[in-house]
């Protein structure tokens, strides 16, 4: 079979995905449009250059409804026949877009892609799409639907992980990511966002809290507690579903639990083929990808069974693994992740996840890949994986090999 | 015979009452709603007929579908209960569009309702299908939506028209609780729109001066918004975000009638209204074709129904209770006391001392005084139900007694004692009652002159909220007084279920097996958490754990022992017992010791789980699954009953039923442990009993008429359905 190959990652700057935050004036078509410029301009891409844009983003109302991917390659330099597709897999959007390329490209179907997402949490909030899985009782009641948090701090009485356990990773998080931006590691990466003026709006991951202290985490109150025993008492449909708990305990809050944000990533994915016809050196192979379901009132365990999946899939064991980048929904999901695996912390999100950075839903997946890449090169290693939890009940990895 | 009677009169007002012929109350049956719709089709193309208004020809106006006519709308299976439904949505619908253009909204002749009293289930979705409601003010009247208590909800267009008229949040303790309100609540909170002093005269005034733009509902009108919200609305999300996961709570699951009603809200409010009503109808077939509706309301409505009616009541004359003595004023008979004078009967407490009968007595003063500060009584009431008992010590005040209740300690030799000092003084032909929840009542009777006048009655505490009475026959109890026991249960308004003598009776039988159980789990090794999830998650109120806190422990040893002496080596409880004398020397009593198997707050609330049960029963790795346990702990209660039943203690598996949901909350939605086994069908419950006698222990052996029954294919309500015996 053909070989999928990344040939450039770009991503831009997280802004905070709030009303005050930089790129909360940026529209999401003009954030998609200029990043598919850059990674135009950075590759050369002329004319009918790839055969789709395939473009990650969970909430698609709105400005990012009607499929924002077509209206982004109109917006952008791109040739007109390059078509567009709007992809929704959660917080594996970005992911799934990227897999869905490799994949295609591996098949024969077209030789290059550009593959990617976003989300302009400011402008289009989470949730605002609606979701039948919250609000029907068809499946809220007979799948014993719990919001994320709720799940996240499941996960942490499940697997008996402590609130001290969690800060820590969060401060953790953003060390790695303040010594990450010192040690310019973001740089090959990061697009700046300008404006139709070529002035720069944002050139810096602004959401980030670099010196963040335990004691500052400690006055944070518990951000799912009250919903859980209180109104409308989620906890209560929590132990539905696991009767052996007793209770819920509540370890999450804004600190430890990932960043709302704006911003956008693309990836370049092609055959060999592809790379010659631009004058292209690959810098990875996109080994494997897979995806899973798994129990949706937990919901964020997913990163577990999917790595087990796409390492029986490609035959391959957790020690062939050099650096891994699991994305930081909550911290228990991430603690849940070395536990399972017993990976070294070390080898873990290196340069920081989104506890520090933030989560741009549909633009996540590819952020991470992008980051392994660079840190893989970085550190001179071979094989990473990124996975993600995903809402629902799902997840999905993503393994790389540098050539 | 007609339900409905029409009148118009001069001023082209047409009074449509409803006065269905030999009952006390209106309930709409199939024929009585085509009769509705005829008068209706009637008036709307009388040129002569301006207005009309519905009212009731009895005290109160309805009291809901009959249900009888609901438990055999299924027969003809699904499409025959929602073409049925759909009808009624059709004569509902043309009495609130009342030939109005569809298009302008004009032209439509206004219809009111007026609620002399009581409107519940269609009683109340008719009114809310006109164009305006006046109730009398009747403090007394109950106007609501209780179906969802019987296991279905409001399928006559109650569901859509409330939930579109209030919003989902406002609508949803009267549709998911079946919340019921006085007028003036009623008022308040928007189910009715008047409170007046003579209903009919105001409801004419009103259709005669009615505008069209007075006959359009809200959502019959352009640019109609959802109080609160529809689903996808930002506030309303979070409103329905939230209802799923409280009725999950508050139901912990198992009401198929919960979720239907919250998905036909959820539905029906993102169509037009018509479209709405279709769904209603769906969701309410979907619900009635289940079989936990069916068994509710067999149980809860039916069944129930007739057994305080008197369908195991000897044939005799009325033997209503004037004047009630009763021995010994605790805790029970203090609440016996009350639950008389309450009935209008007179009342002698007797207890050894005058304190206690004065306290006793002071019970019923704390139970009127909290019920004036609810406003639900008066300092008038009050005196008038105080003035009826008569604390004393002297047992000549028993003179003219024709009932006497004793409910003194559960000792024979006391008991025996107060019997005699009675019998000394009632009349000849009294009857003489012993409320005892374990002593044998033939051994007791042997202290009474008059054995044939002699039987058990056991309450369940506390009596003034506990529904069920369990009347106990002995050897030699006659006829007359079954008979005098069941028109004392009648008269205060509780549900009666009578068995013959054996030990613990019915009740006390099969909920001992229960805490037992739990007891039994723990001491295997089973985390105490799954146990009483297991339980509530099949719908018991109450896990094992808790109810033996409630009723305490200390009694769960005094019974164990008394037991344990009667059975000597067959004795099977011996691992519960290690558990329950443990506690007990813990110091650890339940609930009134502020210790148990659940801790305890300052406050005396209940926290979680005591974890010093762990340290002394360390859970074991291997925990069972969630459905062994709930097999474990519903069975074990279950075949109990079954065993009562084929042993003879208990005549009528309606009373098996019955008394299992009201005297120990065994899951509602089973409709009682005989319709449960109904519904997991004999051969399968056989099955599960040979898995479990395997594993578990003889206990989980299939009775032999349970085997049979799977044998032949049969049901217990096929085979035993209306009261017919076991023999």
């Amino acid at each position: 079979m053909t070989d999928a190959f990344i040939y450039d990652a770009a991503r831009t700057p997280r802004g905070k995905g709030r009303s005050d935050g930089s790129l909360h004036e940026v529209t999401s078509l003009a954030l998609s449009a200029r990043l598919l410029n850059a990674v135009k301009d950075r590759n050369g891409l002329e004319g009918n250059a790839v055969e789709d844009v395939i473009w990650g983003n969970v909430t698609q109302v709105k400005e990012q409804g009607g499929c924002l991917a077509r209206s982004a390659v109109l917006a952008s330099d791109l040739d007109e026949r390059i078509p567009g597709l709007s992809i929704n897999r959660f917080c594996a959007s970005g992911m799934e877009a990227v897999n869905l390329a490799a994949n295609q490209v591996k098949a024969g179907a077209g030789s290059g892609y550009i593959a990617g997402g976003v989300e302009m949490m400011s402008r289009v909030p989470m949730g605002s799409d609606g979701a039948a899985i919250a609000v029907d009782p068809t499946v809220a009641m007979n799948q014993y639907f719990v919001p994320q948090g709720i799940s996240a701090d499941i996960i942490a009485t499940e697997y008996g992980f402590t609130r001290e356990e969690a800060d820590k990773l969060a401060v953790e998080s953003q060390n790695r990511a303040a010594r990450a931006w010192q040690e310019g590691r973001f740089a090959r990466s990061i697009v700046p966002v300008k404006d139709q003026n070529g002035l720069t709006i944002l050139d810096h991951d602004e959401y980030m809290r670099p010196g963040t202290t335990m004691e500052d985490l400690a006055k944070l109150k518990p951000a799912f507690k009250d919903m859980g025993e209180v109104m409308p008492g989620f906890d209560k449909v929590a132990m539905l579903k696991y009767p052996h708990l007793d209770r819920i305990e509540h370890i999450h809050h804004a600190g430890n639990s990932s960043g709302i944000v704006d911003g956008a990533a693309a990836m370049l994915i092609g055959n060999e083929e592809f790379g010659k016809a631009h004058g292209l050196k690959p810098r990875a192979r996109i080994r494997a990808t897979a995806k899973i379901g798994t129990d949706p009132t937990i919901m964020l365990t997913g990163p577990v069974p999917v790595t087990e999946k796409i390492l029986a899939d490609s035959g391959m064991s957790i020690g062939d693994i050099d650096l891994f980048e699991v994305n930081e929904a909550f911290a228990a999901v991430v603690l849940r992740f070395m536990q399972a695996f017993q990976v070294d912390p070390g080898k873990v999100n290196v340069n920081g996840g989104a506890m520090a950075l933030g989560h741009p839903l549909g633009a996540t997946g590819a952020i991470i890949i992008g980051t392994l890449l660079d840190e893989l090169e970085r550190q001179d290693k071979t094989v990473g994986l990124a996975t993600l939890c995903i809402a629902s009940g799902m997840g999905a990895a993503t393994i790389i090999e540098r050539v | 015979m007609t339900d409905f009677i029409m009148k118009k009169d001069a001023d082209g007002v047409a009074v449509i009452t409803w006065d269905v012929p030999g009952k006390s109350m209106n309930v709409l049956s199939l024929e009585g709603a085509a009769e509705l719709d005829a008068l209706i089709d009637d008036a709307l193309s009388d040129e002569a007929v301006k207005g009309i208004v519905i009212t009731s020809g009895k005290k109160d106006f309805a009291a809901g579908m009959d249900l009888n006519v609901i438990a055999q709308m299924k027969g003809g299976g699904a499409q025959q209960v929602f073409d049925g439904i759909m009808t009624l949505h059709h004569a509902l619908r043309k009495i609130e569009r009342a030939g109005m253009d569809p298009k302008t909204l004009k032209g439509g002749k206004p219809v009111a309702a007026a609620l002399p009293g009581t409107a519940l289930g269609i009683g109340l979705e008719l009114p809310l299908a006109t164009h305006r409601i006046f109730a009398a003010d009747n403090p007394k009247a109950k106007i609501g939506l209780p179906e969802i208590m019987v296991g279905i909800f409001p399928g006559g267009g109650g569901t859509i028209r409330l939930s579109r008229k209030l919003g989902a949040m406002a609508a949803a303790p009267y549709l998911l609780e079946g919340k019921l309100s006085d007028p003036k609540k009623a008022k308040a909170a928007g189910l009715i729109d008047e409170v007046v002093a003579d209903p009919v005269a105001a409801a004419r005034e009103w259709v005669l001066n009615a505008k069209d733009a007075d006959l359009v509902k809200p959502w019959d009108q352009k640019g109609y918004k959802m109080p609160g919200g529809e689903p996808y609305h930002p506030a309303g999300f979070m409103t329905f975000v939230g209802a799923s996961a409280m009725v999950n709570g508050r139901t912990m699951g198992v009401y198929p009638a919960a979720k239907a009603l919250l998905s036909a809200v959820y539905e029906g409010a993102q169509v037009p209204f018509d479209t709405a009503l279709r769904i209603e109808a769906r969701w309410f077939t979907n619900v009635l074709m289940n079989p936990s509706s069916t068994a509710m309301i067999r149980s809860l409505f039916i069944n129930k129904e007739a057994l305080e009616k008197g369908a195991n009541r000897p044939e005799a004359p009325d033997r209503s209770v004037k004047k009630v003595g009763i021995l010994g004023a605790g805790m029970m008979g203090a609440g016996i006391a009350y639950v008389s004078a309450m009935a209008g009967i007179q009342v002698v407490l007797i207890d050894a001392k005058q304190e206690a009968a004065d306290k006793g007595k002071t019970y019923s003063e704390g139970l009127l005084d909290k019920a004036i500060s609810r406003k639900k009584s008066t300092e008038e009431k009050k005196a008038e139900v105080l003035g009826r008992i008569t604390a004393t010590t002297d047992y000549a005040a028993l003179e003219g007694c024709d009932l006497i209740v004793e409910a003194v300690f559960e000792d024979p030799a006391i008991k025996a004692e107060v019997t005699k000092r009675a019998e000394a003084v009632i009349p000849q032909d009294a009857i003489f009652a012993t409320n005892t929840s374990t002593l044998p009542i033939s051994d007791l009777a042997k202290a009474s002159a008059r054995p044939e006048q002699f039987i058990g009655i056991h309450f369940f505490s506390p009596v003034d909220k506990m529904m069920l009475v369990e009347i106990i026959k002995g050897q030699q109890t006659s006829p007359r007084a079954v008979a005098k026991a069941l028109d004392f249960v009648r008269q205060i308004r509780k549900t009666p279920i009578v068995v013959n003598d054996a030990r613990f009776f019915y009740a006390n039988r099969c909920i001992i097996p229960y805490i037992n159980e739990g007891i039994r789990l723990v001491a295997e090794g089973v985390s105490p958490v799954l146990v009483e999830n297991a339980a509530k998650m099949m719908g018991m109120p109450l896990g094992p754990l808790q109810l033996v806190d409630e009723t305490s422990i200390d009694l769960g040893v005094k019974i164990a022992k008394a037991t344990r002496t009667a059975m000597g080596d067959a004795y099977p409880d011996g691992n519960v017992d290690e558990v329950l004398f443990w506690m007990a020397d813990q110091g650890r009593l339940g609930r009134k010791s502020n210790a148990g198997f659940y801790a305890y707050g300052d406050d005396g609330k209940r926290q979680g789980l005591w974890d010093g049960l762990a340290a002394r029963y360390p859970q074991s790795d291997d925990q069972p699954d969630l459905t062994t346990v709930q097999h474990r702990l519903m069975f074990v209660q279950t075949l109990e009953a079954v065993r009562a039943f084929e042993q003879g203690v208990l005549e009528d598996i309606r009373e098996g039923d019955v008394g299992a949901i009201l005297g120990w909350g065994f899951a509602p939605w089973t409709g009682g442990p005989f319709a449960w086994l109904d519904m997991l069908g004999a051969a399968r419950a056989v099955e599960i009993c040979d898995r479990l006698s395997a594993e578990h222990g003889e206990r989980f052996a299939a009775p032999q008429m349970l085997r049979d029954m799977a044998e032949s294919g049969q049901s217990f309500y096929d085979r035993f359905g209306a009261g017919k015996k076991a023999a």
